[in-house]
């Protein structure tokens, strides 16, 4: 995966999504598609923000709870819920997120720095912040939603 | 990728062929077929491996397979007799060759001192001994090469191919050789008739540089020859019709001639001549065929109605002992072989024999990434054909007959597809066995054994993943049968066998498995030996009653080491336990049967390919899982009084007398089913490599049936207790349960949910 630039000068494109009454985003280039919820089938031993394993065309991806991965709470998946799966190094991996909102330009909106909070779950994952209409739009590190320590450590 | 990286990585994959069909001709050489054929291909492949080589600057290879190439060019033109000796030396450098071919592409070097010995052993079988050391400067390696020939024949042994006796020939023809070889510089400038063959542009040569190689040889003049043009309808697109005849002045050397040639001469007719001989005289071609025939009475007065012309152009391979002319009859040597057997009738066959060979099958390299995407594509398809099978007989339709069927060609279709995708992978295990031989040599030599490796199947295919994964235990297998199994020469004398052991290494299909078998002829299982062994480590008590099959499995138990001194080949105790748990890891089974005085047979039983499985589709909770077919032994329902409580959290099950650890797979996997009544469930023996046999719970069996295999790892990672996953019927993924995974993960702790929480 490319390394994001946050200046605009590139004009990359953020993909955004609500988790509760929260939006954030990720770099458009990392994300492979976006389905419908289906069914996972849990992987035994695994962290709880793991949902389980899904089949797409073949392949055998897992599921990440984003809302738990950030701290925000499990998820209770209904049908209107979507995957949306991203590439994250070699590995495929999808995100369970509420509703997909928005295509948003890095040229047309200044990532601030997230501020410093101490001791936040969420802090780690979020790359920076988007002012859009009055909302804000946390930018996240895909990089460490999977990250292996911590995913092996649970 | 770098070009200049892609052709070296082509050239590193070229050189493996090479080496292989190098190896493949000296094994036909040592068993004793020594024919042109063979020794011509021996030649071409270290040929091949030093030009490419010089190429890329590699200077050690170059340097090694110089002093190989020459002493195989001294056998080629029978200069050398490849005696037993001599292959066994040719053998040891083709070892060697492979070794600076892998020094060379990873880097690091190779045994300098060992590359250096061989080298040497080489050049004493040499005519001309180490004159014919490779000689970076020169730029005249040809030369090189035939100076120490000249001297060679002048000795009356090193006379060429005896059914063509050039000298005998033309003395009955009346013809005085020493004057024609001197009337022979008077002649005119050479003629070239070049033909490609398709084949030499499917190797991707081109004409065209070929003949500008010969424009630098001096002023030539190329006409082409455009008489085997078809019509633009009939016209292969990929074939070949164009020929050129290109006139050379006379003071150019045939050589260099010959060594524009020297990367397309397989796949072309080639013709060179002097000029007026080929244009005066009858076709060369039908003389040679006419004067190499056996029958010589018939042939000398053939030979001696030839005008003046034809003579000369016979005589000019003659290699004459007096004259200084760079070459040989080793350049005339092929065409001569492939006249031979030709009937002296039939010209026009005669100079067909070379090319109506039976071309070799067509090949194409494919990247293997495309064939794994497509055979997970097919996958898929087979996936989807049974999800879309089973929606139709959910929503009724399937009562129409034409849907019905439709759906049974889909069926069938998708098979095919399937079989066909697969046989794209299915290598044979060739190229396994082909790096066998070596292994035998080495250990034999370290061991002071005479071994003889026996191979049969090599043809045998299987999935290209299950030949990479076959070279670990038929190497162990061998080594053993080697170092354990066969005695030394004088212990084998005095048994009465022959003072060389004979290891076999056979591969076969036998009932969608194929099996590979490793046996000797050696002295068998020592069993009290291996008994005695087996209490003193403490894998058996010391009044076990055994039966001569137990016995002998028990050199498969871990730690397990019958050897009083650790050797350098095996011994260390970590051989036969090793086979077996890859062997298992990969579905398979092995066995051993033995003769006390007449050997072993160690028998491989594998599956033909890791994409699929057989498996049994079982409930536990509301998740489906698949236990491999290959680890069950049987499956049955327990009774009440069958399961017995063992300390608060383990229960066993009485099969037979016999207690088993009853596992709670739903617990093990930590699916947290709180409720287990083992008599509602179904109980699964297994045998685990852990803890021997073992019985899963789970809560229904759905039937057997055969899953494509997807890993888990590829997008996420390994996990205690599953071996891998796999797509069912309906779309969904299933779990593949890994037995000793399993075992381990239920030995260590009963897991509970709440320790599986996140910590992170």
């Amino acid at each position: 995966m490319t390394e994001l630039s946050l200046d605009g000068r590139d004009g990359s494109e953020l993909i955004s999504f609500r988790i509760g009454e929260q939006e954030f985003c990720v770099d458009i280039m990392a994300v492979r598609e976006i389905r419908g919820w289906t069914q996972a089938t849990p992987v035994p031993h695994s962290p709880r923000f793991v949902r389980g394993v899904i089949n797409l065309r073949g392949a055998v991806l897992p599921v990440i709870d984003l809302a738990d991965r950030l701290g925000l709470g499990t998820a209770v998946e209904t049908a209107r819920h979507v995957i949306i799966v991203v590439q994250i190094g070699s590995r495929i991996v999808g995100l369970l997120v509420d509703a997909v909102c928005d295509i948003l330009s890095t040229a047309d909106h200044v990532v601030q720095k997230t501020p410093d909070l101490a001791g936040d779950q969420m802090q780690g994952f979020v790359k920076g912040l988007i002012a859009l209409e009055g909302r804000m739009i946390s930018l996240i590190d895909l990089g460490l939603v999977l990250d292996t320590h911590q995913a092996e450590a649970a | 990728m770098d070009p200049m990286d892609a052709i070296r990585t082509t050239f590193f994959i070229e050189c493996d062929e090479l080496l292989a069909q190098l190896e493949e001709g000296l094994m036909a050489m040592e068993q004793g077929s020594a024919d042109s054929e063979t020794i011509n291909s021996v030649f071409r492949a270290v040929h091949s491996v030093k030009g490419g080589g010089g190429a890329f600057g590699l200077d050690p290879l170059v340097r090694f397979s110089h002093v190989f190439e020459t002493l195989l060019d001294q056998i080629r033109s029978g200069q050398v007799d490849p005696s037993e000796g001599v292959v066994a030396t040719l053998l040891r450098a083709a070892d060697m060759l492979a070794d600076h071919v892998s020094a060379a592409r990873d880097g690091g070097g190779v045994d300098e001192s060992r590359s250096e010995q061989i080298a040497a052993a080489i050049m004493s079988h040499t005519i001309g001994g180490s004159a014919t050391a490779y000689e970076p400067e020169s730029d005249e390696i040809e030369g090189l090469d035939f100076k120490p020939q000249m001297i060679a024949l002048d000795l009356p042994a090193a006379e060429p191919a005896a059914d063509f006796d050039i000298s005998a020939l033309l003395a009955s023809a009346g013809a005085d050789p020493v004057a024609d070889a001197a009337g022979k510089d008077e002649a005119g400038g050479w003629i070239v008739n070049f033909a490609p063959h398709a084949s030499l542009y499917a190797k991707a040569n081109d004409s065209a540089l070929v003949l500008r190689e010969l424009g630098t040889l001096g002023e030539a003049v190329i006409t082409v020859n455009d008489e085997a043009l078809p019509t633009l309808d009939e016209m292969d697109p990929a074939g070949a019709y164009l020929g050129w005849t290109v006139r050379l002045p006379a003071s150019v050397a045939e050589d260099d001639i010959r060594d524009a040639f020297a990367f397309v001469d397989e796949d072309c007719d080639l013709e060179i001549t002097r000029e007026g001989a080929a244009q005066d005289g009858p076709d060369i071609a039908a003389l040679l065929a006419v004067v190499v025939e056996p029958a010589a009475p018939e042939a000398a007065p053939v030979a001696a109605v030839a005008p003046p012309p034809v003579a000369l152009a016979l005589v000019e391979p003659e290699p004459e002992p007096a004259a200084d002319k760079p070459f040989s009859l080793m350049d005339i040597a092929p065409h001569v072989d492939a006249l031979a057997p030709a009937s002296p009738s039939a010209p026009a066959q005669a100079a067909a024999a070379a090319t109506n060979a039976p071309p070799p099958p067509q090949t194409i390299r494919v990247d293997l990434d495309r064939v794994d995407r497509l055979i997970n594509l097919v996958g898929e398809l087979v996936i989807n054909q049974a999800m879309l099978a089973q929606r139709v007989m959910e929503s009724g339709a399937a009562k129409a007959t034409d849907v019905n069927l439709a759906l049974t060609d889909l069926e069938l279709l998708t098979r095919g597809i399937q079989d066909s995708v697969m046989a794209i992978r299915a290598q044979p295990v060739k190229s396994v066995f082909q790096r066998m031989p070596r292994l035998v040599r080495e250990v034999g030599e370290a061991t002071g054994k005479r071994v003889k490796l026996v191979t049969e199947g090599e043809g045998t295919e299987v999935d290209k993943t299950v030949v990479e994964k076959l070279s670990d235990p038929i190497t162990h297998m061998i080594r053993n049968a080697i170092d354990h199994g066969l005695e030394s020469p004088a212990d084998r004398e005095a048994a009465g066998k022959p003072a060389e052991g004979t290891v076999r290494l056979t591969a076969a299909h036998r009932s969608g498995r194929i099996v590979i078998e490793v046996s000797d002829d050696g002295r068998g299982v020592d069993r009290a030996r291996v008994k005695a062994k087996a209490i003193e480590k403490g894998l058996i008590s010391a009044d076990a009653q055994m039966t001569d099959e137990e016995i002998d499995n028990l050199i498969f138990a871990p730690g397990f080491s019958t050897a009083a001194t650790v050797s350098d080949i095996s011994g260390r105790g970590v051989g036969m336990d090793v086979v077996k748990r890859s062997v298992q890891a990969l579905g398979g089974r092995i066995t051993i049967l033995s003769t006390p005085g007449q050997g072993s047979r160690f028998s491989l039983s594998l599956p033909l390919t890791l994409a699929v499985l057989d498996g049994m589709v079982v409930t536990v909770g509301d998740q489906t899982l698949v236990a491999p077919l290959t680890t069950i032994i049987e499956s049955l329902k327990p009774r009440v009084g069958d399961v017995r409580p063992l300390g608060p959290n383990n229960f066993v099950l009485k099969i037979r007398d016999a207690f088993v650890p009853l596992i709670d797979t739903g617990a093990a996997l930590g699916f947290g089913k709180s409720k287990f009544d083992p008599t509602e469930g179904v109980a699964l023996l297994v045998e685990s490599e852990v803890a021997g046999q073992v019985a899963l719970m789970v809560d229904h069996i759905q039937g057997q049936r055969q899953v494509v295999i997807k890993s888990l790892e590829t997008n996420y990672k390994p996990t205690a207790g599953v071996a891998a996953a796999t797509i069912l019927g309906d779309g969904r993924v299933a779990l593949i349960l890994d037995i000793d995974g399993l075992v381990t993960a239920h030995r260590k702790a009963p897991p509970r949910v709440d320790t599986l929480a996140m910590t992170g």
